[in-house]
């Protein structure tokens, strides 16, 4: 019998290990695709409580009804978040973070 | 309907407004609606001396709980008796500067300025309470400021009326401390209650009432001229010549003995007697040593006044207050008389004040020679018969009966008085002429005559009963040769020695001389006391903007100003590197804020 | 689910994120993502989920990923220079890992209803497409309209993103 613990620690984990992933890359690519997972973590986390809570047999909608539009949101960002590296890409010709900043000192 | 008493001073006040405010280009108007208006306020008194009226009812100026100041009159034979001599010699020098200006453009300015002194010496002498006369106190030395410095144009004559002012000052802020000592010890400044008051204090309270006493005899250390505060006097004489006569010789200067008088019940009843009696007869000796080397006519006598008053003062410290007020009254018509001659003197000589420069006076200008010599000098060295002599035998017996130091410096002033005097006569008037000015002097005008006339007259006879008994309720006199039984006095033949010495002294010393045989720097620089007061002053001055400077630089510039800045931009320093840049860096800030949070609402629960 | 396939698939899972942190290869860490999705997918319809796995399959890795993937052959990246590793950021980003860890251990363990096995459904099997949908269009249909506007407007975002700058 799998517990709801179980599969939240699992979710924290995926989500720690995403956001270490944010801080220690320095490929912008890489730290958006971080990103995405913990997205994902969270996105497990929410269907957990939606199949544990269920009541009468019938799972909360609700919950999956808000992953469909994390999932949808994700996608968006994502096109969008990718077009801008592009053009970031086009300006400074690197995609590390470190030569994207334009601040003095 | 206005009580008359008020008039005495309404008319000056009204007179300086006119000729200050109005007239002023006008001058011969000026002058002679002030003479009519010090005319007018002589009828009234001279009203006012037979009749000794009630006191008119006091104007409130301030009434609020714990505090009830009034201007009211108060009309006793002191104040009238002293209104009277104000006036009179008022009316004798307006009368005289009418001839002395005569050809001065400023004359409207003069005139107003001396009606605004009239008026504010009226206020003094008739003042029922500290406060008024404070009031009127402070106005006396605006115009003596504005009367010394008539010859604005002068640097030496703005420089004096500026000293002093400030000179004054300084009295001045001991005696509004010492009426605010009295106000509190007391409960009253009012003279009428005031009597009363302090006979009725706490015996342990005799020391504040000395402390008060002293301090508001500051007042008349500065307006008296007395050691230390005396160094304005002399450099008043820039003033012209019937201003020293009217105030600084006659009434203004009287006006702290006068105060002191109408304060008697403080010093009587309290220990600060000794320290004003020796401040007077130190200054009566100081300034008559000094008056020996001085060159200036004006100078002599400008000492001369600062002796006399010293005098006054230290009969004042010896409780002996009608000895003091009698020699008062004597001095203001001699010593107006002395420096109406002198004015004479050097009107005539074209403005020649030194005399050096002068010389063969007496047969040029016999009248003045006259008045100045046997009848002004006399009175004030005290030739029996004088009434110089009945007022200064008075103030030697009361020193010889008190304090046996004090009656030998007296002594001792008795003698040098006579010297410097026939110095002064024997070189201005005797011998020949010993400059152009000299030579070609000749008698004054009519106008300026007359005054000197009537007031030789008064200096022969104010101590005889006739003209004296209505100004003083008792005339003191002295035991003279006739012992009343007890013992002979011999203060009659201690000064009459010093006369006859000191005259005789000078006339040999200085008969038929081209210049001062004697030469003392010490007493020709007037002890240096005017050097080392500026050498105080400055230095004081100096050490105040230093420590200033400093404290700006270093403190409100250094530390505040710019170490606020550079506090402020120390801090931004450190705050903008947060802004790094570095998304990595935000990222953590983020993250670890998150977590932060999270600790927080964790704990929490 | 059964225990062991539960375990499976979560090993799956953070070894691929593992994987995607790890990488150098910009490619390898994609494709480290994409086993990770696809586990959670697993996941997903291991808890009768089956419509929500469905999407994660396809708009998460067969969309999202294959952006990523298009991104990235089309820049050209290579894999990075062996570039000194920023001990700092590297151990913050340690730090915080683990801290956030170990606080989300902690309060699970309080988590009262944190033992519960997984209740029975109704209609295990059954699909919940219809469920869902009808869940969506009647009590979210608001935000659905608005999620609508978003990807509209992230379209037209990323058209004038794109643009390049006519001379």
């Amino acid at each position: 019998m799998v517990t709801l613990n179980e599969y939240l620690f699992l979710s924290a984990l995926l989500f720690a290990i995403g956001l270490t992933g944010v801080m220690v890359r320095s490929n912008v690519i890489v730290i958006f695709m971080c990103l995405e997972l913990m997205l994902s973590a969270a996105n497990l986390s929410l269907v957990a409580f939606s199949r544990f809570g269920a009541i009468d047999g019938v799972p909360i909608y609700s919950a999956q009804v808000l992953v469909f539009f994390i999932v949808t949101v994700a996608a968006a960002e994502v096109a969008v978040g990718l077009a801008i590296i592009v053009a970031m890409y086009r300006a400074k010709r690197s995609t590390d973070v470190g030569d994207m900043v334009t601040m003095k000192n | 309907m206005i009580d008359l008493a008020w008039f005495l001073l309404l008319l000056p006040l009204g007179s300086a407004v006119l000729g200050g405010l109005f007239l002023r280009r006008w001058g011969a108007l000026v002058g002679l609606i002030s003479v009519v208006s010090v005319f007018a306020t002589l009828g009234i008194s001279v009203q006012l001396l037979r009749s000794l009226p009630a006191a008119p009812e006091p104007v409130t100026w301030i009434d609020v709980p714990g505090l009830k100041l009034q201007f009211g009159l108060i009309l006793d034979r002191l104040s009238v008796g002293m209104m009277f001599v104000v006036t009179l010699v008022g009316a004798l020098v307006h009368f005289f500067s009418l001839g002395y200006m005569a050809d001065d453009d400023a004359r409207g300015r003069y005139f107003a300025g001396l009606s605004l002194f009239m008026f504010s010496m009226t206020g003094i002498v008739l003042a029922d309470n500290f406060a008024m006369m404070f009031i009127f106190w402070e106005l006396v030395g605006v115009s003596s400021y504005i009367l010394i410095g008539h010859y604005f144009l002068k640097d030496s004559a703005a420089e004096a009326s500026k000293k002093a002012f400030l000179t004054n000052r300084i009295g001045d802020f001991g005696f509004m401390v010492g009426i605010l000592m009295v106000w509190g010890l007391t409960g009253t400044i009012a003279f009428g209650p005031l009597e009363e008051a302090v006979k009725g204090l706490d015996p342990g309270a005799r020391g504040f009432l000395t402390a008060a006493a002293l301090l508001v005899f500051c007042g008349a250390v500065g307006k008296s001229a007395q050691l230390p505060l005396h160094v304005w006097l002399p450099d008043a004489m820039e003033g012209p010549t019937p201003v020293s006569a009217l105030i600084h010789a006659a009434t203004m200067v009287a006006a702290g003995v006068y105060m002191l008088v109408r304060s008697e019940v403080l010093i009587a009843l309290s220990d600060a007697g000794q320290v004003i009696a020796w401040i007077g007869g130190i200054t009566a000796a100081f300034a008559a040593l000094v008056a020996v080397q001085q060159d200036d006519i004006k100078r002599v006598l400008a000492y001369s006044t600062l002796s006399q008053l010293g005098y006054m003062v230290m009969a004042v410290g010896l409780h002996a207050f009608d000895e003091a007020m009698f020699h008062l009254y004597t001095h203001a018509f001699f010593k107006a008389l002395l420096f109406l001659g002198a004015g004479a003197v050097i009107h005539a000589c074209h403005h020649e004040q030194d005399i050096w420069r002068m010389g063969g006076l007496a047969q040029r200008m016999t009248v003045t020679f006259a008045t100045f010599a046997l009848a002004g000098t006399a009175a004030l060295i005290a030739v029996p018969g004088t009434s110089g002599f009945a007022s200064k035998e008075a103030i030697l017996e009361a020193a010889y009966q008190h304090n046996h130091t004090l009656f030998w410096i007296a002594a001792a002033v008795a003698f040098l008085t006579p010297f410097y005097m026939t110095r002064l006569v024997v070189v201005a008037f005797l011998g020949k002429g010993r400059s152009e000015d000299a030579g070609h002097a000749h008698e004054v005008g009519l106008g300026m005559l007359i005054p000197l006339v009537i007031l030789a007259v008064l200096a022969w006879t104010s101590h005889l009963p006739f003209v004296a008994k209505p100004l003083m309720a008792q005339i003191p006199h002295h035991d003279g040769g006739h012992g009343h039984g007890e013992h002979a006095s011999p203060v009659g033949m201690i000064s009459l020695v010093a006369l006859i010495v000191g005259v005789l002294s000078g006339t040999l010393l200085y008969w038929n001389k081209e210049r001062d045989p004697l030469r003392i720097p010490l007493l020709r620089h007037k002890f240096w006391i005017d050097e080392i007061y500026t050498v105080i002053v400055k230095g004081c001055q100096d050490l105040t903007g230093h420590v200033l400077y400093a404290i700006d630089q270093l403190i409100l510039g250094g530390a505040l100003v710019t170490g606020g800045a550079k506090l402020v931009s120390s801090f931004g320093s450190l705050f903008r590197r947060v802004q790094s840049g570095s998304l990595q860096t935000y990222g953590f800030v983020m993250g670890a804020g998150v977590l932060v949070l999270l600790a927080v609402i964790l704990m929490g629960n | 689910m059964p225990h062991l396939l539960f375990y499976l698939f979560a090993a799956f899972a953070v070894f691929g994120a593992f994987g995607v942190i790890i990488n150098r290869n910009p490619v390898s860490s994609a494709f480290s993502l994409i086993a990770c999705f696809v586990s959670i997918a697993a996941l997903f319809i291991g808890m009768n989920a089956y419509f929500i796995g469905t999407i994660q399959v396809l708009v998460y890795t067969g969309a999202i990923m294959v952006l990523f993937l298009f991104i990235i052959m089309l820049l050209d990246l290579r894999a990075e220079e062996r570039r000194p590793i920023n001990l700092g950021s590297a151990l913050a980003g340690l730090v915080v890992g683990l801290t956030f860890l170990a606080m989300a251990g902690a309060v699970l363990v309080r988590f009262p209803e944190g033992g519960r096995g997984m209740p029975d459904l109704a209609s295990p099997s059954g699909s919940d497409v219809h469920e869902l949908g009808r869940v969506i269009f009647t009590d979210f249909n608001f935000p659905l309209q608005i999620i609508a506007v978003l990807l509209v407007s992230a379209t037209v975002g990323v058209v004038v993103l794109c643009k390049k700058e006519l001379h």
